[in-house]
């Protein structure tokens, strides 16, 4: 965690004091109301990593909407006059990202700021990162969604591929985890 | 009122997508304020110092699960209707294992790292512009790949599914391991993590205690057999029966058999031996004592322009299996008005081969004798449907419940 400096406790509009974040078992229990509900209303669970996909499809369709028509898995979302952000998980990704930044401002952690292992360089860190972004996002459409889509949503809705997918996400991270410590340590 | 709400209709598309977009805002400040925006906070689960990540996933992962199943228990939501991941099982499993390495790598995972981007990380940043990367490359090749990527195919399996065991069961059990797994994740932050445990609330024991409480009652509640899924709508569909809104008339199932903009699914329930003498052309014999297998079927290969038709001899058969489909939330699903008997009293009047025996007593008997049982090769069995220039109030409505083409992640 970043360290709060002392410095900061002057209250302005952007610059609010650093507040805790609250504890796992209380943030997983509201996020658990907020699955229910999701599932309760709309009969549709949480997601992030395809809301992604639609806006990249978006723009390939843009660009090359010839070679969006000769793909089907394009196809499904782009294909035709088919518009690839009619669909709800794009006003969720994007009402995530708004949800995350009020979140930030009103809590104090708003900062410009790249979080990493003590041993390696920011550089190092940012490299890190792309790579292992796009590593998961590559995993997250083979595997029909990511850690919102699939674990949680399939999770509790007792789905068996969710639960094995689940267990997947924790044996690949756990099994390199000894290997890439350096990142971490 | 029925869960889950039919939002498209009921709002609006624009009004829809203010739903979506406020449910997708809680995420993202849930995810905020438990610390996920934090990529040091997310890899320590994987160094056991601070396993924020599993505690927070399957907190929600459990307490959504009893709430979800009280209410499907209680009859307020209904089960079939929400989006219940597909199993692909092996592009799930390599999927996985592709993403842990990814989570390892980044430090984060495709929602985390929007809250990341959005509260300035820089980290987070990256990862996003990664996860774009990761996707695209995903799009330009899994055409190689096509065939295995929906390789074993499941469907909508659930794990109660597949072990044959009431909901309430399976509900109890992912309780208890995941309490377990909350007493391991503690033990090893205490033993890895040298954190003081007796700083933590107390109140999550009773956290805990009214979570198992709920499991209880999911089990006691029991799944809900066909007839008391009935009972629960019986009063609005006996209504639809009895001015008959479903009974449609042989004139517009032909109709619908030439109408290319619709799948017509015909369900045939008579006996095997009444089939075989006699159905019409594409019409599939399911027995009465198949329906929920078909009900499951249905619901699979929902599309909304999918209508399904039932024919008996008679209605009586056919009305009583389109309760049972009704119950197990088949929708667009239509009746033939007077059966295959009415069918035939009207398509059959110029096949000399076909004679009416009318006054045979009882329902549900075949009011026609055939020199042979010839099943569909009978003219009466593929009318023309352009020939045929019949009358009839037209009745098929297609409905469309929810938008289920989304999903969990689109």
């Amino acid at each position: 965690m970043s360290v709060a400096a002392p410095a900061q406790k002057k209250k302005s509009f952007w610059r609010r004091p650093e507040k805790d974040y609250v504890h796992p078992y209380l943030g997983g229990a509201l996020l658990g109301i907020l699955l229910f509900l999701a599932f309760f209303l709309t009969g549709n669970g949480l997601g992030a990593s395809g809301g992604l996909n639609r806006m990249i499809v978006a723009v390939q369709d843009q660009i090359a909407p010839d070679h969006v028509d000769r793909n089907s898995y394009l196809l499904r979302m782009a294909g035709g006059d088919k518009n690839p952000l009619d669909d709800w998980i794009v006003p969720a990704v994007f009402g995530t990202i708004i949800g995350g930044f009020v979140s930030g401002w009103m809590n104090g952690r708003l900062k410009v700021e790249t979080n990493k292992g003590p041993n390696i360089s920011v550089r190092m860190r940012w490299l890190a990162a792309f790579g292992g972004g796009a590593i998961m996002g590559y995993g997250a459409r083979l595997a029909r969604g990511c850690t919102s889509g699939q674990a949680l949503s399939g999770g509790a809705t007792l789905s068996l591929g969710s639960w094995v997918f689940m267990f997947s996400v924790f044996a690949g991270a756990y099994a390199l985890a000894y290997f890439v410590r350096k990142l971490w340590r | 009122m029925a869960f889950p709400l039919p939002l498209e209709t009921l709002l609006g598309k624009p009004l829809m997508f203010v739903v979506f977009g406020l449910i997708g805002f809680a995420f993202g400040y849930i995810l905020e304020i438990s610390g996920f925006g934090n990529s040091k906070k997310l890899a320590a689960q994987f160094y056991f110092t601070e396993l924020t990540v599993l505690k927070v996933m399957f907190t929600a992962i459990v307490v959504a699960m009893v709430l979800i199943f009280i209410m499907v228990g209680l009859g307020v939501l209904d089960y079939n209707q929400i989006w219940v991941n597909p199993t692909y099982l092996w592009p799930g499993i390599v999927g996985g294992l592709i993403m842990g390495v990814g989570f390892i790598v980044g430090g984060f995972c495709p929602g985390t790292s929007l809250v990341s981007m959005a509260t300035f990380k820089i980290d987070g940043l990256f990862f996003v512009l990664g996860g774009l990367a990761g996707i695209f490359l995903f799009g330009e090749t899994v055409p190689l790949y096509e065939a295995w990527w929906n390789s074993s195919d499941y469907g909508r399996l659930t794990i109660q599914d597949w072990l044959n065991v009431p909901t309430g069961v399976v509900v109890v059990g992912v309780i208890l391991m995941a309490l377990f797994m909350f007493w391991g994740a503690e033990q090893l932050e205490r033993i890895v993590g040298k954190r003081d445990l007796k700083k933590e609330p107390r109140l999550r024991v009773a956290a805990a205690g009214a979570l198992f409480i709920g499991a209880l009652v999911v089990l006691f509640i029991g799944d809900a057999g066909t007839a008391e899924k009935w009972g629960r709508i019986s009063l609005e569909k006996e209504a639809a029966l009895l001015i008959r809104q479903v009974q449609i008339h042989p004139g517009e199932l032909l109709h619908s058999i030439g109408d290319d903009g619709l799948r017509l699914v015909m369900i045939d329930v008579r006996p095997e031996a009444d089939y075989n003498l006699f159905h019409i052309e594409g019409a599939r014999n399911v027995p009465m004592d198949r329906l929920l297998d078909l009900a499951k079927e249905l619901q699979a290969s929902y599309i909304p322009n999918q209508v399904v038709v039932l024919m008996s001899n008679d209605e009586v058969a056919a009305t009583q299996a389109w309760k049972t489909l009704t119950a197990e939330s088949v929708s667009n699903l239509y009746i033939l008005e007077g059966g295959i008997n009415n069918w035939l009293a009207v398509f059959s009047a110029f096949d000399p081969q076909i004679t009416p025996t009318p006054n045979l007593p009882g329902e549900e008997r075949i009011r026609f004798e055939f020199p042979a049982a010839l099943g569909s090769r009978y003219e009466a069995s593929f009318p023309d449907p352009h020939h045929w220039k019949i009358d009839y109030t037209p009745k098929i409505k297609l409905e469309v419940k929810r938008d289920k083409s989304g999903g969990g992640c689109g």
